[in-house]
């Protein structure tokens, strides 16, 4: 059950959209002051739709939200003061200059004039947008206007910041850079609300992390208990034109320290635990039964193995 | 940000959400910056603003009082006939101005913002209610129209040749309550339309709707002069144009601003009123609808 006293509090939270299709099934989430907290699953797992609910843009067709005490559906007016918002796509005015997107802001959330400049100045100088600050919005690019809309969305000091695949559609520098900043912002207070289908990006920069998939959440924990879950120190992913089920059987029986193998997506992922002298086991048993392995790989359990292991599925599909 | 202070040599931003401010509050101060943005983006696209407001009224009067009566083709007779024709094309050409504005300044910028852009987000979650971003969308083109009847309004009064007197007899009260109720019908109008309107159905919003509502929307004649045409003893022109919402705003206007016969007042005023109603009520609906899922 969502504890009340949380910051992000849902209790049995629905989205069923004309047409039928359930986005969101009985979401029960509590996330904590200060936390930095990432629904992680892939795309159309519903996440997207519960961002628009804690963010009054969906209207729920069952259960509650609060933000801040706040039920997002009764006060919306009173809950937008209390959240920003860092969209999937980029919202800005583009009839404004970049500073003034800032200001217009600034005086949408009750800033004097003064403050609103102010403070619009101070973020395109932390911002590392100063250099642009009267040129219209179309002349930023993608990472650039990502970082604005994050200036954007903490100027009026949210109590809790919603990143909605913020880094979506960005280069890796870009991406880099704006984690940089929000980086920067997470020791700073708001809680934040991370929406990705990224599991290095929940991984890294989460204190929790709840994995989605097809509106309901699978499991909810740290990172590393997430993973730790698992059981597994390697996941072995062995690729191969031959009888993979067959092979799977065999290394599943003849690896040391082998705990389960599962097909994703015509692959075999061997879950082991130990790590040293499994890849020659697995190569020998391969040439035991006359298949060949035309790619072999070793990774640690990730967020994607949590996901695989409850779903089946991988996170990209 | 809640306070910026100065703090080792370099400004420091404190982020310490305070209380939520009432709604109403809240709102009232975000509605009010909503209009100011809208304002200043106008102010920012005079440019444009001024050439799409006046060039249609222009051409207008300038055809129909200039190059007509120069070229011997005179409208509605010579003498009295064209005097009075003048003074019912002016107060035409002031509400088609005001309904255009509805479409340029509401309706077209909304098309473009729900559609590709998706820049409405913004400010739809600015903290006061989504209606009212509406309700600020309507109060700014509304205000757009006011300044067109004002631009327009001198230029139709004075392109004409010598030879055309134009007699105006401006009636204060029903001008200064016309205005301000033409415009926020035609703002609602064109609420509606771009909450309505998909961006690759704009060109049907133009040929298929504007087009027979400014031809058959009282600006070259009188709707009372276009009695004679009937079939069956029937006059039907003049009964299909009631439905088209401009006839009001063009008789109120030729109400205002001529001696000549129009549609009686007490027909006109509640008539816009109800336009008013029914197109903000559609209007606020299409775009609660359009942002809210």
């Amino acid at each position: 059950m969502a504890d009340p006293q949380s910051v992000i509090c849902c209790q049995q939270l629905s989205k069923q959209y004309p047409g039928g299709i359930l986005a969101v099934d009985r979401l029960d989430l509590s996330v904590f002051p200060g936390e930095v907290f990432g629904l992680l699953g892939p795309n159309g797992a519903g996440k997207t739709t519960t961002a628009g609910m804690l963010t009054t843009r969906v209207i729920p067709t069952g259960g509650r939200a609060l933000v801040a005490g706040i039920d997002v559906v009764a006060h919306p007016a009173m809950a937008k003061q209390l959240i920003g918002v860092v969209p999937q796509t980029n919202t800005l005015d583009r009839s404004l200059t970049v500073r003034e997107n800032l200001y217009f802001h600034g005086l949408f959330f009750g800033m004097g004039t003064k403050r609103a400049r102010a403070a619009a100045d101070y973020l395109l100088e932390q911002f590392r947008l100063a250099d642009r600050a009267n040129m219209p919005v179309a002349a930023l690019s993608g990472g650039m206007a990502q970082r604005l809309m994050a200036a954007r969305a903490i100027m009026h000091g949210p109590s809790v910041l919603f990143l909605d695949e913020p880094t979506a559609g960005l280069d890796p520098q870009s991406r880099i850079a704006l984690w940089d900043i929000l980086g920067e912002l997470r020791d700073r207070g708001p809680t934040i609300f991370l929406s990705t289908h990224n599991m290095e990006e929940a991984d890294q920069h989460c204190d929790r992390v709840a994995i989605m998939d097809r509106g309901r959440i699978l499991a909810m924990n740290t990172p590393r208990a997430l993973k730790a879950s698992v059981g597994a120190d390697t996941v072995v992913i062995v690729t191969t034109a031959g009888d993979a089920t067959g092979l799977a059987q065999h290394l599943e029986q003849g690896v040391t320290g082998a705990m389960r193998s599962q097909m994703v997506g015509g692959k075999i992922h061997l879950h082991v635990g130990g790590v040293s002298g499994v890849l020659p086991q697995v190569v020998a048993i391969a040439d035991d039964q006359g298949i060949t392995v035309t790619d072999l790989s070793v990774v640690e359990p990730s967020l994607e193995t949590v996901f695989i292991n409850l779903t089946g599925r991988e996170l990209r599909d | 940000m809640d306070e910026l202070d100065t703090h080792a040599g370099r400004t420091e931003a404190r982020v310490a959400p305070s209380p939520p401010r009432s709604s109403a509050r809240a709102s009232w101060t975000a509605f009010k910056a909503l209009l100011l943005r809208d304002l200043v983006v106008l102010r920012k696209t005079l440019n444009i603003f001024i050439p799409r407001t006046v060039l249609q009224p222009f051409l207008l009067v300038f055809v129909f009082l200039y190059v007509f009566p120069k070229i011997g083709e005179s409208v509605g007779g010579g003498g009295r006939a064209e005097a009075q024709f003048a003074a019912v094309l002016v107060a035409g050409v002031v509400g088609l101005s005001i309904m255009f504005q509805g479409i340029q300044a509401v309706a077209l910028p909304m098309v473009q913002e729900f559609g590709y852009t998706k820049e409405i987000e913004d400010r739809v979650l600015a903290p006061l209610p989504v209606w009212t971003v509406a309700v600020g969308k309507v109060v700014a083109g509304a205000i757009q129209g006011l300044i067109a009847a004002a631009i327009v309004f001198p230029i139709a009064a004075v392109v004409h040749v010598p030879q055309v007197s134009l007699s105006l007899t401006v009636h204060w009260a029903v001008l200064l309550t016309m205005l301000p109720l033409a415009s926020i019908m035609c703002a609602a109008l064109g609420l509606t339309f771009g909450t309505r309107f998909e961006t690759r159905q704009v060109p049907i919003l133009f040929g298929v709707i504007i087009l027979p509502m400014t031809f058959l929307g009282d600006t070259y004649y009188a709707w009372t002069a276009l009695a004679p045409v009937k079939v069956l003893g029937w006059s039907w022109l003049q009964t299909i144009v009631l439905f088209n919402p401009l006839i009001y705003v063009t008789e109120g206007f030729r109400a205002a601003l001529t001696g000549s016969t129009h549609m009686p007042l007490y027909v006109i005023y509640p008539v816009m009123v109800a336009f008013c109603a029914l197109f903000l009520w559609t209007g606020i609906n299409g775009f609660r609808h359009r942002v809210l899922t």
